[in-house]
């Protein structure tokens, strides 16, 4: 065991990257649920942004083209869902669970070429002077650019709901569809796109996995962070800051079971491997434990499904 | 204009319509699908649908039916229960690992003794605990602490799979398996083995049990208070409660019944057509029930009939890839897209689409 061998800075350095795609698709999520949807789907819509960002770049050798295909073709799946539940009324829990088992199938069959095949390297965002700095350097200004636009979605998140009047729209139509309805908001249009801005962001999240942090294709290579990304929302209390706090929390973790790996530590590797779901469990449930904390910040229609009558 | 209006009461006609039609419009795109992959459409629709059944080579075919049909008939029946009474359960595939594992576990310990009326009836209830205790994870956190057991239930499948590799690199591995990964092969011990019980039917005890399960699970939604009370709570929480109805209880029911079964399948599983505890145990059976349960309605009978149409296209899918070249994901893309179509045509049944003819003023 060498403990010594693991360097705090690169492990910080690290952990933004990893929590990156998490907060991302936690981030979009987070949207949809306030406006009072609930979409099981993120992993689903993560692994086809991964996938279709994957192709994109390898095609088009220009890894920011690769970035928007997996927005828009995450988007696109985020639409159907759309369409299915606020169209055709179709039960949220179902039709989410459905976009992740499509998400899964879809994805497997358009990345059958592509399985092995290096993507083109999307370089760091080097800023000059400040990222030869001593530790703040290779942690706050070396980073990703999806990193630095990660952060700027989350203040861009908390400022649109916290201060603007489409955000006020948006929660309104979260907390009561039918007042926002009777205001003469239009219910559809706020969700469907919420829907489409959260299927872009997981879609986000899913090619930073492919494309920038693995860097590679593999089948079900998201391995449940669209899942644990919905289980953030939930610790975040729906809040933006908080699941900033919390989409870090969980990439410590996972870098850190990482490099105790590495570092061959003598825990068995698999129960290394299950401390991030073990550990996003245990934080559900200290969350939740709280009934009327939990509660406190929920949008009061998540899930439920809107028919305006007449 | 078009819009919709909700039906007083679900339309009957259109609940066993809408899984009918389903499947014809997923053939249909599924089609295209093909099509777009360079294929013939027509070809690999036949060789997936009608070639195991009533083909040349159906003989073959036909065993593998029952073998495909039996776990995700036994795991859908535990999570249409559930399902009905609005709880999820997704995390079945872990439960059908957990149950794999116990069960596995109480067979090896008792090699090489030859007394199969102890051994295998101690292996059946291993795994039904074992899946009965993985599910009480999510039950009693919800019930305790509110935690959602969505979300619960499916992040310890990622659980379950981890400790499936363990079991499989460690402390099951079998000893003279010269370094492998993998448990002995319960099929060549014959205490633990759940043999075929008419040779080439591919009818095995997991079978039997789906089917019993099946016929309770009926009896129970139909003549029991538990079923009744199941039915009401998905139907109005409110009234059930009123009822007195336990939330609570309803909740750790629903959970412990489908991971009981969903233990059960992968016990079953185990000791007959896989044969060991390996790294690639789990092939998915507990995610696609969920679309087996749905594409039944949630109905006993309609689980069987769709577990059958399931077990087709895993089968037909194989055939596929290996005379045609379809890709093995392909076949899961259309189970995802099954399900797509039912949800969409769902509508009809819950509401009536009404045609506007004059504008309105």
């Amino acid at each position: 065991m060498d403990l010594g061998s693991i360097n705090p800075v690169l492990l910080i350095a690290a952990l933004l990257l990893a929590s990156t795609p998490i907060l991302l698709a936690a981030m979009g999520e987070l949207v949809v649920e306030k406006s009072g949807v609930l979409n099981l789907g993120v992993e689903g819509m993560m692994i086809v942004g991964a996938v279709a960002g994957f192709i994109v770049a390898v095609e088009s050798g220009s890894p920011a083209l690769g970035i928007l295909a997996a927005a828009a073709a995450a988007a696109l799946l985020a639409l159907l869902f759309g369409v299915l539940t606020q169209v055709l009324l179709s039960n949220q829990v179902a039709t989410g669970l459905g976009l992740t088992l499509f998400g899964l199938g879809i994805s497997s069959l358009m990345g059958q070429g592509y399985v092995g095949i290096r993507p083109p390297t999307s370089p760091r965002l080097e800023l000059p002077v400040l990222s030869d700095l001593p530790i703040a350097g290779p942690v706050l200004f070396s980073q990703h650019a999806l990193v630095y636009l990660s952060l700027a979605l989350v203040a861009g998140v908390w400022w649109f709901l916290r201060s603007t009047r489409s955000g006020l729209i948006l929660r309104a139509v979260g907390e009561s569809h039918e007042a926002a309805h009777a205001l003469g908001y239009s219910v559809l249009g706020t969700r469907l796109a919420a829907i489409v801005f959260g299927g872009a962001l997981a879609g986000l999240g899913g090619a930073c996995l492919s494309l920038v942090i693995v860097p590679q294709w593999t089948e079900g290579m998201t391995a449940g962070r669209g899942w644990i990304a919905l289980a953030i929302v939930v610790f975040g209390s729906w809040r933006a800051w908080r699941v900033l706090l919390g989409a870090y929390l969980f990439g410590g973790v996972s870098v850190l079971q990482l490099n105790l790996q590495a570092a061959g530590i003598a825990i068995p590797v698999e129960l290394l491997s299950m401390s991030p779901y073990l550990i996003t469990i245990l934080v559900l449930v200290i969350i939740s434990s709280d009934k009327r904390r939990a509660q406190a910040n929920a949008p009061s229609s998540l899930g439920r499904t809107f028919h305006a009558s007449g | 204009m078009i819009r919709l209006e909700r039906r007083p009461a679900p339309s009957r006609a259109w609940a066993w319509a809408t899984p009918l039609l389903a499947v014809l419009a997923t053939m249909v795109a599924g089609g295209l699908l093909f099509a777009f992959l360079g294929k013939d459409p027509l070809l690999v629709i036949r060789t997936i649908f009608w070639d195991p059944v009533l083909g040349e080579f159906a003989f073959y075919y036909r065993g593998q039916l029952l073998v495909k049909a039996g776990p995700l008939i036994l795991i859908a029946i535990g999570l249409s229960l559930g399902f009905r009474a609005g709880v999820w359960n997704i995390g079945a595939e872990g439960q059908y690992i957990m149950g794999a594992i116990c069960g596995a576990a109480v067979g090896l310990a008792f090699y090489p003794m030859e007394a199969r009326w102890l051994i295998f009836p101690m292996m059946v209830l291993a795994g039904g605990l074992g899946g009965f205790l993985w599910a009480m994870i999510p039950g009693i956190l919800r019930t305790r602490f509110n935690t959602n057991e969505i979300l619960v239930s499916l992040l310890l499948v990622y659980v379950a799979e981890q400790i499936l590799a363990w079991m499989a690199l460690g402390p099951l591995r079998s000893p003279d398996g010269a370094g492998f990964p993998g448990s002995r092969n319960l099929r060549h011990y014959d205490a633990a083995a759940n043999h075929e019980l008419i040779a080439g039917s591919g009818m095995h005890w997991g079978v039997v049990a789906a089917f019993v399960a099946v016929i309770l699970s009926h009896v129970l939604l139909t003549r029991h208070i538990l079923g009744f009370n199941i039915r009401l709570a998905g139907a109005s929480p409110r009234a059930a409660r009123f009822a007195g109805v336990s939330p609570g209880w309803l909740v750790l029911t629903c959970l412990g019944v489908s991971g009981a079964l969903a233990g059960l399948a992968g016990l079953f599983e185990v000791a007959g057509p896989a044969g060991q505890i390996n790294i690639d145990f789990n092939v998915g059976y507990g995610f696609t029930a969920i679309i087996v349960a749905f594409l039944g309605r949630l109905h006993p009978v309609g689980i069987m009939l769709a577990g059958f149409l399931m077990a087709l296209t895993y089968i037909g899918g194989e055939a596929a890839q290996a005379t045609l070249g379809v890709p093995a994901a392909a076949i899961q893309a259309f189970q995802g897209m099954l399900l797509f179509f039912l949800l969409a045509l769902d509508v009809m049944t819950n509401y009536r689409v009404r045609v506007d003819v004059r504008a309105r003023a």
